[in-house]
């Protein structure tokens, strides 16, 4: 097991490289000088040329590359154009509220999406099972930016029942201006999750081993949590895995929408300030963080699949022949 | 003790599709006594595994709808009972060995937990440890030895595997073996092992079998009696020896000509010419007529009745009837 | 010739499964209707020399702003006074038709990459695939505003960005397929026949493994119309004042306590487009496959 988490690890340091290097190469292709943006309009050459020195901007890209990464592990993301305020300082500082939403939203997507998805394979065909479908499908067709006007519109224009700008002072607050954000940024996902699921189960069902174990002469109940659903929960896991990386993009219009102070906001209003060195940060730690989410589904997979875990069981037991 | 204490009477399901109705089983009876084996023959599709699910009460519903019929085992019909009763005749009274041991056991669960299962869910009061000791015992009973409990399914070959399905069917000595093409999937040397297993361990548990395949050799090795059905119909029953010896329906004969036999010096096979009806649109009549030989008038008008040529061989053809 | 005649029955043993799905047919006529329309608004575009556009759809009529919907105007006019409906009728060609080319150009480019990478296998699929995977490593709504952030607001920059933040999907979903059909009987009997790699890949791999490609391609479009408008509505995308829904709605927003009309519409538009391609894709991918219906 160890062994299988150590692998996953060190095939994440690859795929970080080229994530950071991308980002990097991206943003080093924005015109302009970065130079003439710090210092404005009426800085002398002389000082443009130093500054540009200074900034490393002289050298191949592959050495601003590598010193970029240099400096990341030491948590150095660089300074703000605009307010020369460290960016490592200010992603660091966003981004919890960016995870908070994030992980209040996968919570909607799971608490929507999981047991509407069951009970809709479980009665495929039926009312219940079409009517799941068709919200699901309007959910995954709704951008969830006009989804987050509507509902401020409604909750809180119309019946002021909850905030819609801002994020709250205080845990209370803080839990009620969550609300809307959550749902807008769960719903999409939820209605991914609900046909994930949906198809998940109704794989399982047909399965060979699904009916030994109703011959076996178990409930119902325990044939759908202890066979199905186990089973089942592998292809799901890797949807709300990718689902994430789904939310971190959406958390930008999210956060835009109901103005939450989260990295999502940061970034764009960087990219409107042309603050390249703070979006060159946001990007990539929010890259990093989906990278990271990542290598941790595919090690959960181990934990429910045995055929994955078994691969990499401990050397010291001996191998054994499956012949007969 | 000569009394059948499992008794299907009139048994009709339906399938509803989007073609149309699959009548997959029409006033299907048969009887299997105690300690005894029944083979129950016929082609794919002729509703063999409909048959067994159908005495399980799993057959997937819907599409699939007991219409009519009983399942007597011994004085209670199965098919009256409600859910929670059925729960308790499932892996206890009648247990079920399926076709394919390949996908027959969860892949995500050991072997260990998946025997225990049956054993704790009808004997609630037994301790893990007890739960555990018999599932080894079990794994032994079947040849395998019991430091592999808590394998993984796919640590199995397709034999072992199978061998573990055998454990948890006879995990709670059933009165009722229900074997479904046990060893299709298996290589033909396998087969033998396995077959003789069921056999010695049924004994051994005084269990009586439905065994339902589509070779005639496992039956004529493996049963007492034999039920050969065709298109939801059981067309003949009767002793191993007046199936072999003696068959009267054209379609036992055209099967048992078209095995390979050594000590027939035969030149060419001979194959039952045409294939099973659509199920959706069976013929009227005898099910049989568009490939038999032997057809006359009444055959297209009318199902003949199952008449019981005496000994307890029945057959369900006019031509007999004349007789 | 029995290709040719094989192929076409194929598609129309398609056409009469896809029929079959009521939903997808909706979805598929109002999707012709929408596109119908657009042509149509760039016809009068053509031929008014944008005088029609210039007076109506972008004309600001301050006196009547936000006014709500009435019999002149049903869907009201927005926060400038131009008429909504009009609006979003011109919209149509931004969110379909820039949908489509973003999509057309990854489905090409993911398309022959995937092909390589199944076909070659070894260095040239390792290569391929690990820089795809890189790639999908970056959630696609942030790599494609990293992109919009780097080369600047443009139309054309708007249509790159989402282009290569959906190559990898299309990569992946080829090279899929190309595996499937690599080894398979037919493309042995090919080889054994003589052809080269050129005249399999294109004949026979190509056309085996455009079903997938074509689902992907519909429900991507969705996706795509989808970032477009998230990118329009973030300030990163079209600008206005043309009539993108995305940006319409990002104006909404500053005039939602205004009117609820100018925040309803837009966005009704969006989804009901994107609603259109979900179920065609869905019909199409069970049409095409039905070995995948449940």
């Amino acid at each position: 097991m160890w062994k299988y988490i150590l692998k996953r690890l060190l095939l994440m340091i690859p795929v970080l490289l080229g994530v950071t290097f991308i980002v990097f190469f991206i943003m080093a292709l924005t015109p302009g000088d970065p130079a003439a943006i710090i210092l404005g309009d009426q800085a002398s050459a002389e000082a443009l040329a130093l500054k540009r020195i200074e900034l490393g901007l002289n050298d191949p890209i592959v050495v601003r590359y590598f010193n970029y990464m240099k400096n990341m592990l030491h948590g150095d993301l660089g300074t703000s154009y605009k307010n020369q305020i460290s960016v490592a300082q200010q992603v660091w500082d966003k981004f919890p509220n960016t995870a908070i939403l994030a992980v209040a939203g996968i919570f909607v997507a799971l608490l929507i999406g999981i047991p509407v998805g069951i009970l809709s394979a479980k009665k495929q065909y039926t009312v219940v099972d079409n009517s799941a479908m068709i919200l699901s499908l309007i959910g995954v067709s709704m951008p969830n930016f006009w989804l987050g006007l509507l509902l401020s519109l409604l909750f809180a224009l119309k019946l002021r029942l909850l905030p819609s700008q801002g994020m709250g002072e205080g845990l209370i607050p803080m839990l009620k201006s969550l609300i809307l954000p959550a749902v807008t940024l769960g719903t999409g996902a939820a209605a991914t999750v609900v046909r994930m699921t949906r198809s998940s189960m109704l794989e399982v069902i047909r399965q060979d081993y699904i009916s030994t174990a109703r011959a076996k002469g178990i409930s119902e109940k325990i044939v759908t949590r202890h066979h199905m659903l186990k089973n089942a929960m592998i292809p799901i896991i890797t949807a709300v895995g990718l689902q994430f990386g789904l939310l971190l993009g959406g958390a930008m219009l999210t956060e835009t929408v109901f103005s939450w102070p989260g990295l999502g906001r940061l970034m764009v209003d960087s990219i409107t300030s042309k603050d390249i060195p703070m979006v060159l940060g946001s990007v990539i730690f929010m890259a990093v963080m989906f990278s990271f989410v990542n290598m941790i589904v595919d090690i959960l997979y181990a934990f429910i699949d045995p055929r994955i875990k078994s691969q990499y069981k401990a050397a010291g037991l001996k191998k054994r022949g499956t012949a007969l | 003790m000569d009394e059948a204490f499992l008794r299907v009477r009139n048994l009709t399901v339906h399938y509803k599709t989007d073609d149309g109705t699959v009548q997959a089983l029409n006033q299907v009876s048969l009887e299997v006594r105690e300690g005894e084996t029944l083979g129950l023959v016929g082609e794919t599709g002729a509703g063999k595994t409909t048959l067994a699910r159908s005495i399980m009460r799993l057959i997937p519903s819907p599409p699939g709808k007991i219409v009519e019929g009983s399942v007597f085992l011994e004085n209670r019909d199965l098919l009256r009972l409600n859910e929670l009763e059925m729960l308790k005749v499932r892996g206890k009274s009648v247990s079920m060995i399926f076709q394919d041991p390949m996908t027959s056991l969860n892949p995500i669960l050991t072997v260990g937990d998946q025997i225990e299962e049956v054993i704790s869910v009808h004997n609630p009061q037994l301790s893990k440890d007890q739960l555990k000791n018999k599932a080894r015992e079990m794994l032994e009973l079947v040849g395998i030895s019991s430091d592999r409990i808590n394998e993984y399914p796919h640590q199995f070959s397709g034999g072992m595997k199978q061998r573990v399905i055998i454990a948890i069917s006879l995990a709670c000595n059933p009165k009722l073996l229900i074997a479904d093409e046990p060893t299709t999937a298996l290589d033909v040397t396998i087969q033998a092992q396995i077959l003789e297993m069921i056999g010695k361990l049924k004994e051994q548990t005084n269990a009586a079998m439905l065994l339902i395949t589509h070779d005639l050799g496992v039956v004529a090795q493996n049963c007492d009696r034999v039920a050969v059905i065709y298109a939801g119909e059981i067309v003949e029953t009767g002793t191993i020896q007046q199936i072999f010896k003696n068959p009267q329906h054209p379609y036992t004969i055209g099967l048992l000509e078209s095995i390979p036999s050594l000590a027939k010096k035969v030149k060419r096979l001979n194959p039952i010419a045409g294939m099973m009806p659509d199920p959706t649109d069976l013929p009227v009549g005898c099910k049989f007529n568009p490939r038999c030989k032997l057809s006359v008038e009444s055959c297209f008008q009318r199902i003949p009745p199952l008449k019981d040529l005496g000994n307890g061989h029945a057959v369900r053809c006019f031509l007999r009837d004349k007789d | 010739m029995s290709e040719t005649t094989k192929v076409r029955s194929l598609g129309g043993e398609t056409w009469r499964r896809f029929k079959k799905n009521r939903l997808a047919l909706i979805g598929m006529v109002f999707l012709l209707i929408m596109i119908l329309t657009a042509l149509i608004t760039i016809a009068i575009d053509i031929t008014t020399h944008n005088s029609f556009y210039n007076n109506h759809v972008i004309k600001q009529n301050l006196r009547l702003r936000l006014k709500g919907p009435s019999r002149e105007h049903i869907f009201g006019l927005d926060e400038f006074g131009r008429d909504i409906l009009l609006r979003m009728i011109w919209g149509i060609r931004y969110s379909l038709f820039m949908g489509t080319i973003a999509i057309a150009m990854s489905a090409v480019i993911g398309g022959v990459l995937g092909a390589l990478s199944g076909y070659h296998g070894k260095i040239t699929d390792n290569f391929i695939m690990r820089f795809m995977d890189i790639l999908l490593a970056i959630p696609s709504m942030l790599l494609a505003t990293a992109i919009v952030a780097a080369l600047g607001t443009s139309l054309v920059n708007l249509l790159i960005a989402i282009a290569i933040s959906y190559i990898p999907t299309f990569a992946r979903t080829v090279r899929a397929s190309v595996l499937t059909i690599k080894d398979q009987e037919f493309i042995e009997a090919a080889r054994a026949l003589g052809a080269g790699d050129g005249r399999i890949i294109f004949k026979y791999i190509i056309p085996n493994s455009l079903a997938p490609l074509i689902v992907q391609a519909t429900l991507g479009v969705a996706g795509a119309i989808l970032s477009i408008a998230g990118l329009s509505f973030l300030g990163l995308g079209i600008q206005p004042p043309t009539p993108e829904w995305g940006s319409m709605l990002s104006n909404a927003r500053t005039y939602i306590r205004q009117g609820w009309h100018i925040t309803v519409i837009p966005g009704l538009g969006i989804m009901l487009n994107i609603l259109a391609l979900n179920v065609m894709g869905d019909g199409l991918r069970d049409a095409l496959d039905p070995h995948l219906k449940n």
